[in-house]
């Protein structure tokens, strides 16, 4: 077990660092340079330089790279261009309101997935079967960013039930702060919900199946305990992979809901550095969404090692 | 293959969404002879009409015809999805297959890139190939189908490492064939399955990542008639004209539906084994 993840540890250490190179590359060949951006219609030359100074542009760019990565070991990503803050400051002040939106769409998601699914694998073959398998596929289908328009056009602007736009922090009342994160928080969690709930079902199938759950039925196991304790416990050890996965891309969604409802997240943060020309911000943001992503999936395969013990370690 | 499109026409859900697809794409390939109006026309005279018997699906703020310019919309999404995924179709399958049959450092070097663009959320990575090459239809079709190949590496890998040590590789190779034949002639027809279910996916996630790129403005010009751009305009407009809300919607949900359920009904009838477990 303990190789196991040794293995997996050393596998996301050159992934890491590929995606640190990929990140500084990628961001580099954007048109325009940050400090024109910065200037804007007070351009100078000397004023630029002095800049360019300040920022390290004016070094090749393998050693931008070297300064810029050995600083990100530090903790230091750079200073944004834009509001002249320490990006890491930046990223730590936004992340909260990604991680609640990512925590209500996954909660949204589960609370629709586990009990569809499960219903669904029992009355297999059935009206109900065939009602949560066309919600999977609808919800992979359906485009978050529409559900969330929708959403606004009736909820907010039909009956003025939420706000269809900006956020209040939690410190300013709880509830306050639901009532501008339900909305982006379904929209995001849907298609999670689905691909949750399709994965819930055929488990639950495959668990259905098994020799065990028969000879339980024979021993006289109710109905419910049969289903809740046997069936789905063993059911869910596939979904928590999954829904781990989706977790990860909770983050590219949120770069698309975030800017809907106007949200100061992270997604928000990538969009207006990228609008912005702002490379370190830029830079930072692409780094963190990129090794959260590879750190989530970590953390997935090795909870996955441990609940399952069916998984091979070699 | 006789016996795949039996197994796929017997699932009545796959076959209807074919037929959807077989009617998206005689409307792209007709759009011109079948629109009511042009879909460029700006009628001042009516701005924001809500649908009636001229207008179907009403105008939008530029007295546009909305039902012209969704069904002009097909031309858009089908030429993304079809240029996208055969770009990733075509370098991830030359990636993936040389990895596998090579193996070692090949292997290595190409299983790691893919890894490494495996991290990058879609979006973000279409946002940034985007705002390095700038907004226009082909380079929204490059970043997609740059995003997308990754997939395609991944599927084609694992196919040449389930058939790289059957008899009938190794009788080609101990018969002198190159490795050039043997990857065409042998290893390819034979990881043909999953990549075609998945080029079926990848056309719904297409047409999804340019609705949701033109939505935030980094994709097409914006007078195009491409879904994705009517539903960002929609938003300024919506709360007096529902309509222009709604149906660009409707009709990239249906789309991206028909392909995904497609794409499922192929899973099943090209593998299966596989139907019972979903």
């Amino acid at each position: 077990m303990f190789t196991y993840i040794l293995r997996r540890l050393l596998i996301a250490i050159p992934v890491l660092f590929g995606i640190s190179v990929l990140a500084f590359f990628m961001v580099r060949l954007v048109p325009g340079d940050t400090v024109t951006a910065m200037l804007g219609t007070n351009y100078n030359e000397a004023q630029a330089e002095i800049l360019r100074q300040k920022y390290g542009l004016d070094q090749s760019i393998i050693v931008q790279y070297g300064l810029w990565i050995m600083n990100v070991v530090k903790g230091d990503l750079g200073i944004s261009s834009l509001t002249n803050e320490p990006v890491f400051d930046i990223l730590l002040t936004r992340l909260p309101i990604t991680l609640e939106l990512s925590f209500i769409s996954i909660l949204f998601a589960l609370l629709i997935a586990i009990p569809l699914g499960t219903i669904a694998a029992l009355k297999r073959n059935t009206p109900v079967d065939y009602g949560a398998s066309f919600f999977g596929m609808f919800g992979i289908s359906v485009p978050n960013f529409w559900l969330g328009t929708l959403m606004i056009l009736y909820l907010s602007l039909h009956l003025s039930w939420l706000p269809s736009s900006g956020f209040v922090p939690l410190s300013d009342g709880v509830w306050a702060n639901i009532k501008t994160m339900i909305m982006p928080g379904i929209a995001l969690g849907t298609s999670v919900g689905a691909v949750t709930m399709r994965m819930t079902r055929s488990s639950m199938l495959e668990v259905l199946g098994e020799e065990y759950m028969k000879m339980a039925k024979a021993k006289g196991v109710t109905n419910s305990r049969l289903i809740w304790k046997h069936g789905l416990r063993n059911a869910l050890v596939p979904v928590v992979t999954v829904l781990g996965i989706q977790a990860g891309y909770l983050l590219g969604g949120s770069i698309i809901i975030e800017q809907i409802f106007s949200l100061p997240g992270i997604g928000q943060l990538a969009l207006q550095a990228i609008s912005n020309r702002d490379y370190s911000l830029l830079q930072g943001t692409i780094l963190f969404i990129a090794s959260a992503f590879v750190l989530i999936n970590l953390a997935v395969d090795i909870i996955y090692a441990l609940i399952n013990p069916k998984i091979r370690y070699s | 293959m006789k016996d795949t499109w039996k197994r796929f026409k017997q699932n009545r859900f796959a076959f209807v969404g074919f037929l959807f697809i077989a009617l998206i794409l005689v409307v792209a390939l007709f759009a011109k002879w079948i629109v009511p109006y042009d879909p460029y026309f700006m009628d001042s005279s009516s701005p924001l009409t809500s649908p009636n018997g001229q207008h179907w699906f009403g105008t939008d703020q530029f007295g546009r015809d909305i039902f012209s310019r969704i069904l002009y919309g097909t031309q858009i999404s089908l030429k993304v999805g079809l240029i996208a995924v055969g770009f990733s179709l075509f370098f991830g399958t030359i990636i993936g297959i040389v990895a596998g049959y090579f193996g070692g450092k090949i292997d290595q070097v190409l299983s790691r890139i893919t890894d490494v663009l495996f991290a990058f959320p879609d979006i973000l990575l279409a946002l940034v190939i985007m705002a390095i090459l700038g907004p226009s239809l082909t380079n929204l079709m490059i970043a997609i189908g740059i995003v997308y190949t990754p997939i395609f590496a991944r599927i084609a890998r694992g196919a040449v490492l389930s058939i790289r040590d059957s008899l009938y590789i190794e009788a080609a190779r101990s018969m002198g064939v190159n490795s050039f034949q043997i990857m065409l002639r042998h290893i390819l027809p034979n990881s043909l399955a999953p990549l075609i279910v998945q080029v079926t996916l990848s056309f719904a996630f297409a047409i999804l990542a340019e609705a949701a790129l033109s939505f935030l403005g980094l994709g097409v010009s914006p007078d195009t008639p491409s879904w994705g751009i009517m539903l960002s305009e929609a938003k300024d407009w919506m709360e007096i004209s529902w309509w222009t809300a709604i149906f660009p919607g409707v009709a990239i949900t249906l789309a991206v539906l028909s392909f995904n359920i497609m794409g499922d009904g192929l899973r099943d009838a090209l593998d299966p084994r596989l139907k019972n477990e979903r």
